[in-house]
């Protein structure tokens, strides 16, 4: 084999927890090329590592797997890819089977399992630093020669921890697969007797190979004994909880203000400076805007991200789902669920990617239905110029203490209402599921460990560029459409009303009214809809322009427009459309990233479907009750 | 007894587990993470709400499992002393 031959192809396996992506992000560095596999939605990672030896190996870090047996869609690939049977996958010429060395009595059986694939394999004793520090001894040659492959120490989390890997690499003949066929059972019937004959020979290898003074590491006992303490662990975790909300809501905000701050500069610079026509508006309202409005989600995207990377990579995050399991399965959600839904209270788009870390597709996915139902900070400035207009500022009392502000009460309420239409919607998706089959927790709760930080920035840059390519491309391209609906046809010279009104999105908000009638919304409010479909916040500056006001900034819109509509709409109008924000569906970006997330238009069709017919359905009960109530 | 009967932090040695459908894949998978006969296993911990899941150690490793989960594993006490 010489050094220019083609690369070979290398596939990484192992049990999840087994530190094989840091292993991967250690051979790979940044040569990383992230996409998914054909026709699904699970990430397939390739790398590229040139061994001192000049020799070129092309590293695909495969999903984790306990066993050949799938029990998900994730452990379905791994085998088909390792066994070269994966339709668009060259099959690997050598498989690297990374195992915790602190670990070994689950690993270990993986090892065998995939011993009997039959094709040249490494075995990658990682973590053999912890595994020193806790007092484990292995004997790696006896390990070696019992199991008929190379076996090498790694560390995966320390530059150079993969030398010895990739030295065994470099000397691997691949002519040569695993001599030791463990099982002679085949066919039916076989399946219970080979499992316990893996089960036998893993306890020989220990037996032979590996002493342990103790079975677990003291510091997760100690660690376990506090953070899955029933009440000190809930109150741990409501902790946790409220670092990240308040990052996501509140350390973003200047970063999202400072990039609305830039694109608006470069917009109006660029307004100025070109001449007037289509194409400034197309480069301002339509592309700037655009990319702007893509962008202003990345601060959001990275910061919830950072704190999902290092609380998954600590070990925290399974933590958090066994304590959040027993309620969020009662309504058809799982543990997992539940950070990717806390932080949809900030912008459902980042949200929406952190389902990836649930591994079970029908959790994830009503997770997903039900992101768009929390309450994004998007919708808070519609809230409060509503809330503003119509709500009076009064206290209300319980038992004669006047201490509640009604406004923050609707406000509380609107909160609310979202996160029971949530758990209304995943308990009914769970009673109309076809299958009903028992979906297992099976949860491991790994070690914990410290992040390390390369894999943290590796992880943070993979969700940017997701983000990014994929997403962005699909919001900039509504935007464009959206500027387009709006902008043309232009007003004519001696329009009298505003130029919104006749644009195709003006028409088509007029056409709209027969529509939305019966749910009180007037034509100015239809019109400003269209707008909001690129944000919502956007909503309340569109009504501004519809009511021809001048306004500097969406404060100043606000401030002007109270008065207005406090005149103009009823009581029953205005609680009409707070109520339609609860679900507003109309949100392109949240849909965007569904579409991507799910891989399936379908799937974007029932989301925003579903969304608009509650949000019909809503209103138009809140509008009639409210009218016959006489607010109308 | 099961998983779900055995008092909290008290050692036991799995029996065997049992299918409740045939071909039940969870039992399966079970098995495949280390719940054969003669392993050591022990209930570390359990949810907040209805005691579910539970936390298991088995050989090097703990599981989060539903009382479902756990109810399908058979395993006869160490005797009484708690490990």
């Amino acid at each position: 084999m010489n050094a220019a031959a083609a690369p070979l192809r290398l596939a990484l396996i192992g049990n999840p927890n087994s530190g094989k992506t840091a292993l991967f992000n250690l051979l790979t560095g940044s040569r990383q090329k992230v996409a998914n596999y054909a026709g699904v939605t699970v990430e397939r990672k390739e790398g590229r590592l040139v061994a001192p030896s000049g020799r070129q190996y092309a590293v695909l870090d495969l999903p984790g797997a306990y066993s050949l047996h799938p029990a998900s869609l994730d452990e379905a690939i791994a085998r088909d890819v390792c066994r070269g049977f994966y339709p668009g996958e060259p099959a690997p010429d050598a498989l690297v089977c990374v195992v915790d060395a602190t670990n070994l009595r689950l690993h270990l059986r993986f090892v065998l399992e995939l011993r009997e694939i039959g094709k040249p394999m490494i075995v990658a004793l990682n973590m053999a630093d912890a595994a020193r520090r806790r007092g484990i001894a292995i004997d790696v040659d006896a390990l070696q020669r019992e199991l008929g492959v190379p076996v090498v120490e790694t560390v995966a989390v320390r530059s150079g921890g993969a030398k010895a890997l990739v030295e065994a690499l470099d000397r691997m003949d691949l002519a040569a697969a695993p001599t030791k066929p463990l099982s002679e059972h085949h066919g039916a019937g076989a399946e219970a007797a080979s499992a316990q004959d893996l089960h036998a020979e893993t306890r020989r290898l220990l037996a032979l190979a590996v002493t342990m003074p103790r079975r677990t590491a003291r510091i997760d006992d100690a660690l376990d004994r506090w953070l899955l303490h029933p009440v000190f662990g809930l109150f741990a975790l409501a902790a946790v909880m409220f670092l990240i909300f308040q990052a996501v809501y509140a350390w973003a905000t200047p970063v999202m203000d400072g990039i609305d701050a830039g694109t608006a500069a470069l917009g109006e610079w660029i307004g100025a400076t070109l001449p007037e026509g289509p194409l400034n508006s197309l480069l301002v309202d339509g592309i700037i805007a655009g990319v702007g409005g893509v962008i202003v989600f990345l601060p959001q995207i990275l910061i919830l991200f950072a704190f999902i990377l290092a609380l998954e990579e600590s070990g925290y995050l399974p933590r958090a789902a066994f304590l959040l399991d027993r309620m969020m399965a009662a309504a058809g959600l799982s543990g997992r669920s539940f950070i990717p839904l806390l932080s949809s209270f900030a912008c459902a788009i980042p949200g929406i990617m952190a389902t990836r870390s649930i591994q079970d597709p029908r959790d994830r996915l009503a997770t997903i239905m039900v992101a768009p139902l929390m309450t994004c900070s998007a919708r808070l400035p519609v809230y409060a110029l509503l809330i503003g207009a119509f709500i009076p500022q009064q206290k209300v009392g319980l038992l004669g203490i006047n201490v509640f502000n009604l406004q923050g009460l609707v406000l509380f309420a609107l909160y609310a209402a979202g996160i029971l239409s949530a758990l209304a919607v995943s308990w009914v998706m769970k009673k109309w599921r076809r299958d009903k089959s028992e979906h297992a927790l099976l949860l491991e709760l790994p070690s914990y460990r410290l992040p390390h930080p390369r894999d943290l920035l590796i992880g943070l840059y993979e969700r940017a560029m997701i983000f990014l390519k994929r997403v962005g491309g699909i919001i900039l391209a509504l935007t464009i459409l959206l500027w387009f609906l709006l902008s043309f046809p232009a007003a004519p010279p001696d329009a009298v009303g505003p130029a919104i009104d006749y644009s195709f999105a003006g028409r088509i908000g007029h056409a709209m009214t027969a529509v939305f009638a019966p749910v009180g919304f007037n034509w100015q409010i239809c019109i400003a809809l269209i707008p909001g479909m690129a944000a919502r916040e956007v909503a309340v500056s569109s009504l501004a322009t519809v009511y021809a006001l001048s306004a500097a900034d969406d404060d100043a819109a606000a401030q002007a427009l109270s008065p207005l509509i406090a005149d103009g709409w009823s009581l029953a109008t205005a609680l009409s459309l707070l109520v339609w924000f609860i679900y507003a569906p109309q949100c392109i970006s949240t849909l965007a990233t569904i579409r991507r997330e799910t891989n399936s238009w379908k799937q974007v069709a029932i989301s925003a479907g579903y969304l608009f017919a509650l949000a019909y359905l809503a209103s138009f009960v809140t509008y009639q009750v409210a009218v016959a109530l006489g607010a109308g | 007894m099961t998983l779900t009967d055995l008092p909290m932090r008290t050692s036991a040695t799995v029996e065997a587990v049992e299918d409740r459908v045939p071909n039940d894949a969870i039992s399966r998978r079970l098995r495949e993470l280390g719940f054969v006969d003669g392993e050591q296993v022990q209930v570390m911990a359990a949810g907040p709400l209805g005691a579910e899941p539970l936390l298991v150690q088995i050989g090097y490793t703990r599981f989060a499992l539903r009382r479902e989960e756990a109810a399908r594993v058979r395993v006869r006490s160490n005797g009484a002393s708690p490990a």
